[in-house]
């Protein structure tokens, strides 16, 4: 009777012990990005979401032109040279030879990236006929909300090489739209072998690109496998394979740093990074975001549309104790509603210094001593405010110091996005703004233009002087010309004063110190050509 | 007992009606919608925001809405999540053998330790085992998960290097997901290591969620036990002689396994509650974050078939619970 006893014993031991047996290691040369979300799908274009953008635009596909990695300049991408006509209307893109799109278990190319594609890319997301406007819902938001469809007359392939944008109008931030995620140019045979498979939805869930990594597989919610495109035209990756394993939380994310489990990780916790950056076998690499948190007026109600009243309370307000306060040192004051990472960024205006006694007389002296005024502050942590009521509080204790009584209301988020538009709105409010593509028109008309009155406008502020620089601007391609109006704009915009700039934060990347030459993107991506880990 | 399963599943059908009105309702109450958010900052105009709203339907009046939600239902279609336009059936099968494996070992991990935890208790009341069963049970109940979570991370993954950090499975392992249990798939792969790594990985997330129901279960069980062990059958089996084991082990316990099973049953909720927040700290790819990510961006197809789904699971749970008592307790069945 023992001997089965004995058996199921040892049985035992050995399977408890084969629990603990470890399978081969990790390729060494296999880059684990700690991801912090899901990407909605893998094709950029009908998406908004960074997440989604890294897991595909950033590293899967290029685009005619791109942002030099870690920079705002646009540089040629799969387009080797343009040509803009004189009446700025023709953008002629000559692309580059033997680009090839990746080969991988579910599609081989026959043929190299061609003027086909690139017109297909645009179609799809602008012509209703096209069979691929449809195929995920429509909405193809970037390609909207850069007012694409007003701004594009017709795009031709004018031979296999060359394609022909045709404008409706001068418009010099063209050039740096083409860079952004949604521009990304997908394979027309890929596109068309999965219509004829009946597979449409292919194209968005297992991408072909022809950018340093292909897609190998995703295990939804979990783990996005790519591997090195060999034949990348810009120089293949060095590395073996490149993991992102999602990981929804910041602390354990950098848990998995610490154990070497993963090697990059996006947005840490602000409390862990002292830390992080004490932590040997880490590194925390910093840049200033391209972003702006601002206090927004409202310049169409009194007594807000009175200029002295603005730069009184901006005058009130102190910046730098917000700074500590709100951001525990992760960000830095802006003076300017552009970040200082974009150029024409006017280093010679003064902030308006912070003199509490001054405010007070200004007030008095403008008649509203004794103001009641509402802040709106955000419900949500978002890239330029990691914590809007906190922010609030800060200001409603400095304004009470200059007589102004303050009531902080807050909204829930999508209530807070539609409710600050309105034009009658009691109240300023507390919001921000991240750069899309680099190009100063896309702050200063998004945010400040005319148009966006009762839109993305929220000081709903319509200064002709300002409205008349920054117009001008659209029209002209050199960028020097460009840059004396933008200049200008900030100069006016500091006069007027429709916000308070608050702050630009700073972007943190904690990654471990084998990773070389990882550059943080201003647009808030995460990028991985270019990267390779030390032995 | 025929007669008592169909009155059971008489009352399915209601049932599901109430919650497929609440989950349809719900999310509709929360302010904002899926397309001002996903126009965040930007904004966009009010002549593309009509025609988007149309696009989805989201413009017609609501019991409309409603209507088109259910005969969808009826028809086993979903629709489409909003964030991914992919179909919400899909999207939840995709998802939901990881919660159903983490929910099974929670549960047995639950059963196997707070069911002895109970009995111990319960026979030795007011003794110290039952003074330091339940007052750990208590802590256990109290703690928070996420707390608990972090705390059981930083500890034995961090410190001592002795359970991976979080995920399902070491990213070295690369194998088709067939079952989408990584117990199974893992073995099946064959490839050296992937089992003990799938059983690793399941460790922590198990004890943070397994930790409430186990302490509820230590406690329903020790009442349970009382109450019957207090009884005057138990009181003559022991005059006459039979030994505690079989005392504790089959006539007390079989009838008060019947308050125990219930607290079972009702556990599958608190599970897949806890999943949300288990998933989300060790990264476990399941429907309690989906549900949740799906709230906070009103993707209103998915909260919908995702509540749906869960409430279909708890009921059918629940139905097992009770034909489980028409076994243990003929009274029952005979009614």
């Amino acid at each position: 009777m023992t001997r089965p006893r004995h058996f199921a014993l040892g049985t035992l031991a050995l399977g408890i012990a084969s629990l603990f047996a470890q399978g081969a290691a990790q390729a060494a040369g296999t880059l684990v990005y700690c991801s912090e979300g899901s990407p909605e799908g893998f094709d950029p274009a009908p998406w908004t979401a960074g997440t989604t953008f890294d897991a595909s635009a950033k590293n899967v596909y290029n685009r005619l032109v791109e942002f030099d990695r870690g920079t705002t300049n646009v540089v040629p991408g799969v387009a080797k040279e343009w040509t803009v006509s004189d009446d700025g209307l023709e953008y002629t893109f000559t692309l580059r030879e033997g680009v090839k799109f990746q080969t991988t278990d579910f599609f081989t190319p026959t043929r190299d990236m061609n003027a086909e594609d690139v017109v297909f890319t645009f179609d799809r997301q602008g012509n209703t006929d096209n069979p691929y406007f449809d195929y995920v819902g429509g909405q193809w938001e970037y390609y909207n909300g850069m007012s694409m469809p007003d701004l594009i007359s017709s795009i031709e392939a004018v031979d296999d090489m060359t394609v022909k944008f045709t404008l409706t109008r001068p418009e010099a931030p063209m050039i740096a739209n083409l860079a952004m995620d949604f521009a990304s140019i997908l394979s027309k045979e890929y596109a068309d072998a999965m219509m004829e498979a009946g597979t449409p939805e292919m194209l968005n869930q297992q991408p072909i690109g022809t950018g340093p990594f292909a897609f190998q597989a995703y295990q939804k919610d979990a783990v996005i496998r790519y591997l090195p495109h060999a034949e990348y035209w810009n120089g293949p990756s060095d590395l073996d394979a490149l993991i992102f394993a999602i990981t929804p939380d910041a602390s354990v994310r950098y848990q998995k740093l610490k154990a070497g489990e993963c090697h990059v990780m996006p947005y840490p916790n602000p409390a862990d990074v002292a830390e992080m950056k004490a932590e040997e076998g880490i590194e925390v690499l910093e840049q200033e975001g391209l972003n702006v948190g601002y206090l927004a007026y409202n310049t169409q109600v009194a007594p807000f549309d009175n200029v002295n009243v603005r730069k009184a309370l901006n005058m009130a307000i102190d910046k730098q104790a917000i700074l500590d306060v709100v951001f525990q040192g992760a960000g830095t004051i802006a003076k300017n509603p552009i970040p200082p990472t974009i150029w024409s960024y006017n280093e010679a205006i003064a902030d308006d210094a912070y003199d509490p006694e001054k405010a007070k007389e200004m007030l008095v002296a403008e008649g509203v001593d004794g103001l009641d005024m509402k802040i709106w502050a955000m419900p949500v942590q978002r890239p330029y405010n990691p914590n809007a009521r906190r922010m609030a509080e800060v200001m409603q204790a400095d304004l009470a110091k200059v007589d102004v009584n303050v009531e902080i209301v807050s909204y829930e988020w999508a209530e807070y996005l539609d409710k600050s538009k309105e034009v009658g709105r009691d109240g300023a409010v507390l919001l921000g703004w991240t750069g899309d593509n680099g190009d100063p028109d896309n702050f200063l008309a998004v945010l400040l233009g005319c148009d966006a009155v009762g839109g993305s406008n929220r000081a709903q502020w319509c200064h002709q002087p300002f409205e008349d620089l920054i117009q001008q601007a659209k029209l002209v391609s050199d960028q020097d010309e460009r840059t004396a109006l933008y200049e200008q704009a900030q100069t006016v915009f500091k006069e007027q004063a429709p916000w308070d700039t608050i702050a630009h934060s700073v972007v943190q990347v904690p990654v471990r110190s084998e990773v070389e030459d990882f550059r943080i993107d201003p647009f808030g991506g995460f990028i991985f050509h270019g990267v390779s880990l030390a032995d | 007992m025929f007669g008592y399963l169909l009155r059971r599943l008489g009352t399915f059908v209601p049932t599901f009606i109430g919650v497929s009105l609440v989950s349809f309702l719900f999310i509709r109450l929360l302010p904002g919608d899926p397309i001002m958010l996903m126009a965040g900052e930007r904004g966009m105009s009010d002549e593309r925001y009509s025609a988007l709203l149309t696009q989805f339907g989201y413009d017609q009046p609501i019991y409309l809405q409603y209507w088109d939600y259910v005969v969808g239902i009826l028809q086993g279609d979903l629709g489409v999540s909003f964030k991914t336009k992919r179909p919400v059936w899909d999207e939840f099968f995709a998802l939901f053998p990881a919660t159903l494996e983490l929910s099974v070992c929670a549960m047995a991990f639950a059963l196997l330790l707070g069911l002895p935890a109970g009995i111990v208790a319960a026979v030795n009341r007011g003794k110290w085992p039952d003074q330091l069963l339940m007052s750990t049970a208590l802590v256990g109940y109290s703690m928070p998960i996420f707390w608990w979570a972090l705390l059981l991370i930083i500890y034995f993954s961090g410190v001592l290097g002795w359970t991976p950090v979080s995920g399902r499975m070491s990213l070295q392992y690369f194998f088709p997901s067939g079952t989408g249990f990584m117990l199974i798939d893992s073995l099946v792969s064959g490839q050296k290591g992937a089992f003990s790594s799938a059983v690793q990985h399941l460790i922590l997330p198990t004890i943070v969620l397994g930790t409430i129901p186990l302490a509820v279960i230590a406690r329903q069980t020790r009442s349970a036990m009382l109450e019957v062990l207090g009884e005057d059958y138990v009181r003559t089996a022991r005059a006459k002689g039979l030994s505690s084991l079989r005392i504790n082990g089959l006539h007390a316990l079989r009838n008060a396994m019947i308050p125990v099973i219930t607290v079972i049953g009702l556990q599958v909720g608190t599970l897949m509650a806890g999943a949300i927040l288990t998933e989300t700290i060790f990264s476990w790819p399941g429907i309690g974050k989906w549900i949740v990510d799906a709230i906070g961006s009103r993707d209103y197809t998915t909260v919908q078939g995702g509540l749906l789904m869960i409430a279909l699971i708890v009921m059918v749970v629940n139905l097992f619970v009770d034909i489980t008592y028409g076994f243990i307790n003929p009274k029952i069945r005979a009614r």
